[in-house]
């Protein structure tokens, strides 16, 4: 109340209270120094660095030179790979976000449902999430080979189509859905959490009302766990923009072209660019061709957009996420 | 609008934070200007030179015996070696303004950028001075190693390119030499190729596809004439009819096998640099390769009965025959060297010094790139090695051109070629036009305005 009261005649404080309030913004500040440098150092300096740049022409190896919209406009009108990566990573996003998510509500759906062996099983689907990225995607490849993998020669064996997988334009896609879905421990493990956080009365109370099992999923789990859904929606999407590392290890793995140097460079985006993400396209023409001013304008579209879909996705949680001040 | 103190204040920060960035990136950018070589080469040498460079396992084994050599000649001299070292890391780094002494390369692609934006010292003034005859290096390799005639590096051994062949499978088709044009390379693939009863490649005579081992448009390139660049420096693939004959060669070859069983097969071969390679396993009867590849056989598959030859050319071009790409290591000084005249030391032992070039030769099984070391006697040579040292010498023998963009041209065609080989390009000439209006727009992304 202090405060308030204080707030409320700022022009007319005398010095000592002037001198307690200083005293007391100091101390904030001296809390916040770290924060704001981590912040300034590590978000502001590089953001606006990287709006700078994308107006230059920019080598690394020399100082950049000022050229208006001209990096946009090839962007726009010249950049022969820049559409396929934008609709590739646009593919994942609508496909492997929504898939990972309803794969990972399943298998805790069924966990949460185990009468023994729980911690065996929590275990068994977790422990994918924690393998290293490459070595995951290494070991998924190597299982999904056209000639020699286990999947196909089971496939073989019951006399069903044996796909080119990871070699085929048309399944390079899915078969990084699966990969997804394969390592989805990591939102299992949260979604596990939530669902048995939600209160059994609530349960009881529908099953003495006669309600079915996609009324008590649809009106009571939904609505409970719906700020875990909306987290994994958001995280998930930002994911799904950034997605690098599988799609690069598993192109480079399928293409045969495990070492780069030397020889033959690997073939980005096999096969034929159908795993060109947009940001290894950001980072070929950023730190393989070195136009560094062009790789900055494309990441300051891929910084609006991901902003732009965080703050729909934000927006909307209000109305679909339940518990949020002044929604239903 | 009326500004509030609390807005005035937002916008104060945010135009800080700006100026800020500005400064900094500012700050950033690299001093390009290096200090000249003194009038007179020191008569001892003395201090630290940091030596970064790309090779690994055996092949570093043989640089490090290289450096020994040097610090032994130079007691006061230590050279701190840093093995694994690629361009990204190496460019990344003079960017960000370490002090590395010495930089090899792998790759000719960069050189453009190296010499254009001085990341690596131009030698003109330490060549003079010494008074190093560049002409002992073949003519090929001096395109190579400058840039819009800066010499920003030297050589240091080549790869060079030819066709290795499976001599055993060959023989049992009944062929007793190695095909000379692209129509003989073509039916004896054909006749080489074996399948299983369900049709599947069990082996290939010769696997066509871009994108395998070695198949790069680059490497294929010399035996078709094709050239990727006009006079204006325009890019020359749609015009060229070279890359034409070359596409269309590939995908007829492609088409034999079926492009869904070739990508079958060749997703099941082992990886290009490991023991499981297609070729020393048997599984391929002829590719093209460097000449590096005979001390990987040497290595992995002692008891491969095999042999080599210039690559097969285009059957209208028959005067190519004996000639093939040529591409190399790269070594120089770079920008923020802290002790140059012990660099350049380096850089002079490791790409003139007569033993010094051949034992490393002999260690990697690479090509020297100095005449003295090419004629040397204890340069390790035979029926297998010569053949690209043959090619080496060919005054047909050609390179990728470099550019200020790197190899981004090579990338562009690259895109291309996966398009062309699955059979999604229903117009190969207006296809390849469509690739020069690309690397064009590309060139002209990197050039100043």
């Amino acid at each position: 109340m202090t405060l308030v009261a204080e707030t409320h005649s700022v022009g007319t404080l005398n010095p000592a209270v002037r001198g307690r309030r200083r005293r007391q913004r100091l101390t904030v500040l001296a809390f916040l120094t770290p924060w704001l440098l981590g912040v300034t150092i590590f978000f502001v300096y590089p953001l606006l660095d990287t709006l700078y740049l994308s107006f230059t022409r920019y080598d690394l190896l020399s100082p950049p030179k000022w050229v208006g919209f001209s990096n946009y406009a090839f962007m726009a009108t010249k950049d022969p790979q820049v559409r396929t990566a934008a609709y590739n990573t646009l593919w994942l996003v609508v496909i492997l976000v929504p898939g990972r998510m309803l794969f990972g509500l399943a298998v805790a759906s069924l966990v949460t449902r185990l009468k023994s062996g729980l911690g065996v099983f929590r275990t068994v689907f977790y422990l994918p999430s924690l393998v290293p990225p490459v070595a995951g995607v290494l070991a998924f490849v190597f299982l999904f080979n056209p000639a020699t993998g286990p999947v196909n020669q089971v496939l073989g064996a019951l006399g069903l189509p044996e796909p080119l997988w990871f070699n085929d334009p048309a399944l390079s896609k899915p078969s990084l859905v699966l990969l997804g879905l394969w390592g989805v421990g990591d939102l299992m493990i949260i979604f596990l959490a939530s669902l048995l956080d939600v209160p059994r009365e609530q349960y009881e109370a529908a099953s003495l009302d006669g309600v079915n099992s996609w009324q008590r999923f649809r009106y009571i789990t939904v609505p409970n766990i719906s700020p875990v859904l909306m987290f994994a929606a958001i995280t998930g999407v930002i994911a799904a923009l950034q997605y690098f590392t599988e799609a690069v290890v598993a192109a480079s793995v399928a293409s045969g072209q495990a070492t780069t140097g030397g020889g033959n460079s690997s073939l980005l985006g096999y096969p034929e660019g159908s795993t060109l993400t947009y940001a290894q396209w950001l980072y070929n023409m950023g730190f393989k061709n070195y136009y560094l001013g062009y790789a900055s304008a494309l990441a300051v579209v891929m910084f609006v957009i991901s902003l732009a879909v965080t703050l729909v996705l934000l927006r909307r949680a209000r109305s679909l996420v339940y518990g949020v001040e002044g929604t239903r | 609008m009326r500004i509030t103190p609390g807005r005035r204040r937002s916008t104060a920060l945010l135009a800080a934070a700006a100026g800020f960035s500005l400064l900094v990136s500012a700050c950033g950018s690299s001093d390009t200007t290096v200090a000249a070589p003194s009038s007179s080469a020191p008569t001892k040498l003395t201090g630290t030179v940091t030596f970064w460079h790309f090779f690994t396992d055996r092949e570093a084994d043989g640089i490090q015996k290289a450096v020994d050599k040097f610090v032994a000649l130079n007691p006061g001299v230590k050279v701190e070696v840093k093995k694994g070292q690629d361009d990204d890391k190496t460019i990344q780094a003079i960017a960000a303004g370490q002090p590395i002494d010495v930089v090899l390369s792998y790759s000719t692609d960069q050189i453009g950028k190296f010499c254009s934006t001085g990341a690596w010292q131009d030698l003109s003034a330490y060549i003079a001075r010494d008074g190093v005859d560049i002409n002992q290096i073949p003519s090929v390799v001096r395109d190579y190693t400058q840039f819009d005639g800066k010499r920003c590096s030297m050589p240091m051994l080549s790869d060079t390119y030819g066709l290795y062949y499976n001599k055993k499978l060959l023989a049992a088709a009944g062929f007793s030499a190695p095909p000379k044009t692209m129509t003989e390379l073509t039916d004896m693939a054909k006749k080489l190729t074996a399948l299983d009863g369900k049709g599947t490649i069990q082996v290939a005579g010769f696997v066509p596809s871009f994108g395998f081992y070695e198949n790069a448009p680059a490497h294929f390139a010399p035996s078709f004439g094709a050239t990727w660049f006009n006079a204006e420096g325009k890019s020359n693939i749609g015009t060229d009819p070279g890359w034409a004959k070359m596409m269309t060669w590939q995908k007829d070859l492609v088409d034999f096998y079926g492009y869904d069983k070739l990508t079958r097969f060749t997703a099941g071969l082992g990886q290009e640099f490991s023991a499981d390679n297609a070729f020393e396993k048997g599984k391929v009867a002829m590719m093209i390769d460097g000449e590096y590849r005979s001390a990987f056989i040497k290595a992995e598959a002692p008891s491969l009965d095999y042999a080599t030859a210039p690559f097969p050319v285009d059957d209208a071009k028959p005067e190519l025959y004996g000639s093939g790409y040529v591409t190399g290591n790269v070594i120089g000084i770079g920008r923020g060297a802290q002790n140059p005249e012990a660099a350049w030391a380096l850089v002079k032992f490791l790409s003139t010094d007569t033993d010094s070039v051949v034992g490393v030769a002999n260690a990697i099984k690479n090509v020297p790139t100095t005449t003295p070391a090419l004629e040397s006697p204890r340069l390790d040579k035979d029926a297998n090695y010569q053949t690209f040292l043959d090619v080496f010498a060919n005054a047909k023998s050609s390179t990728t051109p470099t550019t200020a963009s790197g190899k981004a041209y090579q990338d562009t065609l690259g895109t291309f070629t996966e398009q062309w080989q699955a059979g999604k390009v229903p117009d190969l000439a207006a296809g390849l036009t469509t690739v020069d209006t690309q690397i064009n727009d590309q060139l002209a992304l990197g050039q100043a305005p």
